[in-house]
């Protein structure tokens, strides 16, 4: 179980500000949703949270501030990030992808794991020994979320895993995330512009606009919100 | 039959050279997609260090280790201090490659500066024996020199097919961002890929002095061009491929200066880059190379 609490968040690229103080918190096995529009933020946040940009502000994991650490220390500490467009090993197979995502475990535990998740997605076990370049949009996106398991994350990071996938495959891959992290009672943080799907697997969510937390509440709450049901669920 | 016996392995000793620059060249570009124009001035540079121990009385195959161990430091730090400034993989190809051929001058020169210009005598490694094969006599230098050849490509091709380094540098090459959110630590690495390209090229500098018996400033010249054009013809990101494309640009260069008579030594450089023009028409990621696989 992790607790994390992002506390005033700020980050941008050189002179652009993208983030403007963002706060929010995920506790243990949670699912957490942050919706938001395109440029409102959400790539940012997951890229300043995970230690791939500078950042001001605080990112605390289990009370200990991990702001401006790399990715490399941060995974090491349980946080896996599927990055936005899937971040595949496009070069290597899919076998060798996984191994590279069990990088940090013994070689013992990844070959336990690559079993396991070959299992979970047959898909891929038909495509081992081939490279993921050529593989569906979809397929990758199992792939990608296969790898960041490999190495055993405590919290889960996925830009927007629907992202360029049709609606069946995006429905496929929600699926998938809620049935392993309810199995394994990882945490996830998804940034989605697809609400009607990430709402329907998370707990909780946040809506992002312009670099700030605009309203929060339980999933059911969110649903229910007439204008985040305007602005995202399309009704 | 023995004059073509001597011209095939002529063709390989000079083969063997680009073939091992090539190597350092594919294992550079296959750790961080980046060309090293200074990877010939580099082994030139290494092979002076060979040739200062063995003047003070090392045995030579310890001085080759010993200048592969130093070119694998400088390597790794010229990665370190130089082409991470410059942004590494995602920085800027052009801006690096002017840079690596700013090294180029710099080393030529610098080496000029510390041992002289004038070529120094080395001794040959595998001795002034000669073996008759087919009834030519060949020397037992290009024996050795194919023999220690095949045992850097197994050794690199285990390497990066069936060890955990070898996949933290795939990973890195082909997707950097992602390598280090899976947790490699990627600037080591790319210390790694670079280190070991140096130690390569210190190995392709110590037998080129080896086989012209003496060392100089400009010995890896035109090594270094027949070993892009080695690393063109197999194809960038394989190793076997820059063996294989090396062997067949001495054979086909001695080969033809050999038997054509209208081509005569003076137009020794044209076979071989006539045949990776034909190879790249045919099939443009070379005879080993992957193609690209566009993501779907």
């Amino acid at each position: 179980m992790i607790t994390l609490e992002v506390r005033d968040l700020v980050a941008g690229y050189g002179p652009v500000r993208v983030l403007e103080g963002v706060s929010l918190d995920l506790t243990g096995g949670e699912v957490v949703v942050v919706l938001g529009a395109n440029g409102a933020g959400k790539t940012t946040l997951l890229r300043a949270i995970s230690g791939m940009i500078p950042v001001q502000g605080a990112v605390r994991l289990d009370g200990v501030d991990v702001a401006g650490r790399r990715p490399e220390a941060l995974l090491r500490k349980g946080v896996a990030h599927v990055p936005q467009g899937r971040g595949t090993f496009n070069d290597l197979t899919v076998e060798e992808n996984l191994r590279v995502g069990g990088f940090t475990r013994t070689s013992a535990e990844v070959a336990e794991d690559t079993e396991r998740w070959l299992d979970l997605f047959p898909r891929l076990r038909e495509r081992r020994d081939q490279r993921a370049g050529s593989m569906s949009g979809g397929e990758q996106q199992m792939l990608a979320i296969a790898r960041a398991l490999m190495s055993r994350p405590s919290l889960l990071l996925l830009d927007e895993p629907s992202l360029g996938l049709a609606p069946l495959v995006t429905a496929d891959v929600f699926s998938s995330i809620h049935s392993v992290v309810g199995e394994l009672g990882t945490g996830v943080l998804v940034v989605e512009q697809n609400a009607n799907l990430a709402l329907g697997i998370a707990d909780r969510g946040y809506v992002l606009e312009t670099g700030s937390i605009v309203s929060s509440g339980t999933a059911a709450e969110l649903s229910a919100d007439d204008s985040i049901r305007r602005a995202y669920l399309g009704v | 039959m023995q004059l073509f016996v001597q011209r095939v392995f002529d063709g390989l000793q000079a083969g063997v050279i680009y073939a091992i620059l090539a190597l350092a060249i594919v294992v550079i570009f296959r750790a961080s997609g980046l060309l090293n124009f200074a990877q010939g001035e580099l082994a030139m540079f290494t092979t002076f260090i060979a040739w200062t121990f063995l003047d003070a009385g090392v045995p030579w195959w310890a001085a080759t280790i010993l200048a592969a161990v130093v070119g694998f430091g400088i390597g790794a730090l010229l990665y370190r201090l130089l082409i991470v400034r410059l942004g590494g993989p995602a920085g800027n190809p052009l801006a690096i490659v002017i840079v690596t051929i700013g090294l180029f001058l710099i080393l030529n020169d610098g080496a000029g500066i510390i041992w002289g210009a004038n070529p120094a005598k080395v001794p040959r490694v595998f001795g002034d024996g000669r073996v008759e094969v087919l009834g030519a006599g060949i020397s037992v230098q290009v024996l050795g020199l194919l023999g220690v050849l095949a045992l850097l490509v197994i050794g690199f091709g285990l390497l990066f097919q069936r060890t955990k380094l070898g996949l933290a540098l795939r990973a890195v090459t082909s997707n950097q961002e992602s390598a280090g959110l899976a947790g490699v630590k990627v600037m080591t690495t790319l210390m790694i890929g670079w280190g070991l390209a140096s130690a390569i090229g210190a190995l392709a500098g110590t037998f080129t002095a080896s086989q012209n018996a003496s060392v100089d400033t400009n010995m890896m010249q035109v090594a270094l061009i027949y070993a892009f054009a080695a690393a063109t013809l197999g194809g960038f990101d394989s190793p076997l491929g820059a063996v294989v494309g090396g062997l067949i640009i001495g054979l086909v260069s001695e080969l033809v200066v050999g038997y054509v008579d209208v081509i005569g030594p003076d137009l020794r450089l044209l076979p071989g880059f006539v045949l990776v023009l034909v190879v790249l028409l045919v099939r443009p990621q070379g005879l080993f190379g992957s193609a690209q696989v566009a993501r779907a």
